[in-house]
């Protein structure tokens, strides 16, 4: 996906570029959403995922019950591809860094 | 339609169930109307010089006005607007395509006049995609709700429509049964 890119020439004194942001993980969220069936979104989280049903189902009921449910984490990208893969299952599913 | 069997094991399990002319009639209007509305948000955004290119095409960036395209087509995040412009005009153009590939192929293997269909677990996994975006779009267009019951106010002047959101209702669910199973 990404292009490749030339090597960074800039000497840069790790002391003052902390980029925090870019360590944060981000957490893939699925809303709750009154179409999407209980069955399916457990299904759907199996099969995207490989979760087991005991985890997938505990996390479909958060997301019933508690109206969210982080179902995925790591780096940007990682979740990034974990959205567009929940949308295109048909979740209603964002993403936002891990708090 | 009846629900979904499950038929043979391992390489050879299929998923079994039978639409009768009107239901196969229904379910084929509705796919054939998800289409034309993806294919419309996709019009309205033609490829520029730069995507026919280089091949990368890249979608709109802003929200579909229509709710029903909304929620088919949602925001990748809540919390940063330019980043979900951003992330909308790289991936809304895949999405698009993942939508439309699978209403296009449940069309192909739902016979017009209805009849058996039989499909392999990765066939069941496209058509379970497909039926949700149908019952999403329909259920959006309905304002339907987590409280709403089973039965149909027949005085309701959704009655009609909710009765087909119900019967997709019955035919996803029962798919996803049977597919777990496999």
């Amino acid at each position: 996906m990404a292009a490749p890119l030339p090597a960074p020439t800039r000497q840069v004194d790790p002391a003052v570029t902390e980029d925090v942001a870019a360590d944060v993980p981000w957490q893939a969220i699925v809303w709750n959403d009154p179409v999407n069936l209980m069955s399916y979104v457990t299904y759907v989280l199996q099969k995207l995922f490989g979760y087991p049903e005991p985890k997938a189902t505990a996390l479909m009921l958060d997301v019933h019950h508690k109206g969210k449910a982080a179902v995925s984490a790591g780096d940007k990208d990682k979740v990034e591809a974990d959205v567009a893969k929940l949308h295109a299952a048909g979740l209603w599913a964002t993403m936002q860094r891990s708090s | 339609m009846n629900g979904w069997k499950k038929s043979g094991r391992g390489a050879k399990a299929r998923l079994v169930g039978t639409f009768d002319a009107q239901e196969a009639a229904v379910l084929r209007g509705l796919l054939d109307e998800v289409r034309q509305m993806l294919a419309k948000r996709e019009a309205d955004n033609p490829a520029d010089e730069l995507a026919v290119l280089t091949g990368m095409r890249t979608g709109p960036s802003s929200r579909p006005s229509d709710r029903v395209l909304a929620r088919l087509l949602p925001d990748f995040t809540t919390e940063d607007a330019d980043l979900a412009a951003g992330l909308r005009s790289l991936h809304e153009p895949e999405l698009i395509e993942a939508k439309d590939r699978a209403a296009a192929e449940v069309l192909g293997g739902l016979p017009a006049g209805g009849g058996r269909v039989e499909l392999t677990p990765a066939q069941g996994d496209v058509w379970l995609a497909a039926l949700n975006d149908v019952r999403l779009a329909l259920g959006t267009a309905l304002d339907v709700n987590e409280e709403m019951s089973d039965d149909v106010d027949p005085d309701d002047p959704r009655a009609a429509h909710l009765g087909i959101y119900h019967w997709l209702t019955f035919v996803q669910d029962g798919l996803v049964h049977a597919r777990m199973r496999v």
